[in-house]
């Protein structure tokens, strides 16, 4: 009697992204609180998809040449330089509010990742990196006898 | 830099959309020479195909769509920044020679020049000596 019954939750899972999509604003929230300072530029947010974690960070008009990514161990890190501004005679500004100048963000990822296979795009402005997890590290079946 | 700056301002007075997006207010920098007015505005996301930019009189208005901020077949597990449109609204002070405006996107960064119009550039009076 007191069991929910399958029937009344499968009305419920209309709702079920919307729900989701609250915890994650809230845990974001809180997860975060007083804890932002340069070193957390630029801000990412981090996906997961078979195996592999996807980093993307919003970093527009960055020069792909100039920005570094690296890979060691499960740490990784995101450094490069924002595209200065070249002024002309006789320009002047109205208003500033773009310029982050250099940045280095380290991130810890829970697992050991296969430097070899990480790929890394560029595009719109936004860098999309794979991290693949190293295969010995990748949840074992294990079979029951 | 502070954690204000770090952060996409979210635009609150955007007019709403249909699709169930929050609007953010690009970061941007305006200069100008004698000639034009430049504005150069931080939209990640966004490629040609999805900004536009409305100048009716002298409200320039831009407007940036984030099509797919998602990856496919992903979770996501941890964020920091939310993904939406961009919009935001300005008033030009100078006329502008609207036939003559350039924009560019590249990597996520809008360029606009908008040449100013003949009749505002500012001209030198010669004064004859008497």
């Amino acid at each position: 009697m007191f069991n929910p019954s399958l029937w009344r939750f499968r009305r419920f899972s209309d709702a079920m992204p919307e729900l989701l999509n609250l915890q994650r604003e809230m845990n974001r929230l809180f997860s975060n609180a007083g804890q932002k300072s340069p070193e957390d530029y630029p801000a990412v947010n981090i996906w997961e998809k078979e195996g592999s974690a996807v980093v993307t960070a919003e970093l527009p008009g960055i020069d792909p040449e100039k920005m570094d990514v690296s890979v060691s161990g499960e740490i990784l890190t995101i450094a490069g330089s924002a595209l200065q501004e070249t002024f002309a005679k006789g320009e002047t500004y109205l208003r500033q509010e773009r310029g982050i100048g250099n940045f280095k963000r380290n991130i810890q990822l829970p697992f050991q990742v296969n430097a070899q296979a990480v790929e890394a795009r560029y595009e719109k402005g936004i860098l999309i990196i794979t991290l693949p997890r190293i295969k010995e590290n990748l949840p074992k079946k294990i079979k029951i006898k | 830099m502070v954690e204000k700056d770090m952060q996409k301002m979210e635009n609150l007075s955007a007019t709403e959309r249909v699709r169930n997006v929050k609007t953010f207010m690009p970061r941007v920098d305006i200069f100008e020479n004698k000639d034009s007015l430049f504005l150069v505005a931080d939209m990640p996301g966004v490629d040609e195909k999805t900004v536009d930019i409305e100048l009716e009189k002298n409200v320039l208005t831009i407007t940036g769509r984030v099509e797919n901020g998602r990856i496919k077949d992903a979770t996501m597990m941890y964020s920091e920044y939310e993904i939406g449109d961009y919009e935001r609204v300005f008033t030009l002070s100078d006329e502008i020679d609207r036939e003559k405006i350039v924009a560019t996107v590249r990597n996520g960064v809008l360029r606009l020049e908008l040449p100013k119009a003949e009749k505002v550039k500012p001209k030198k009076i010669a004064i004859k000596a008497a």
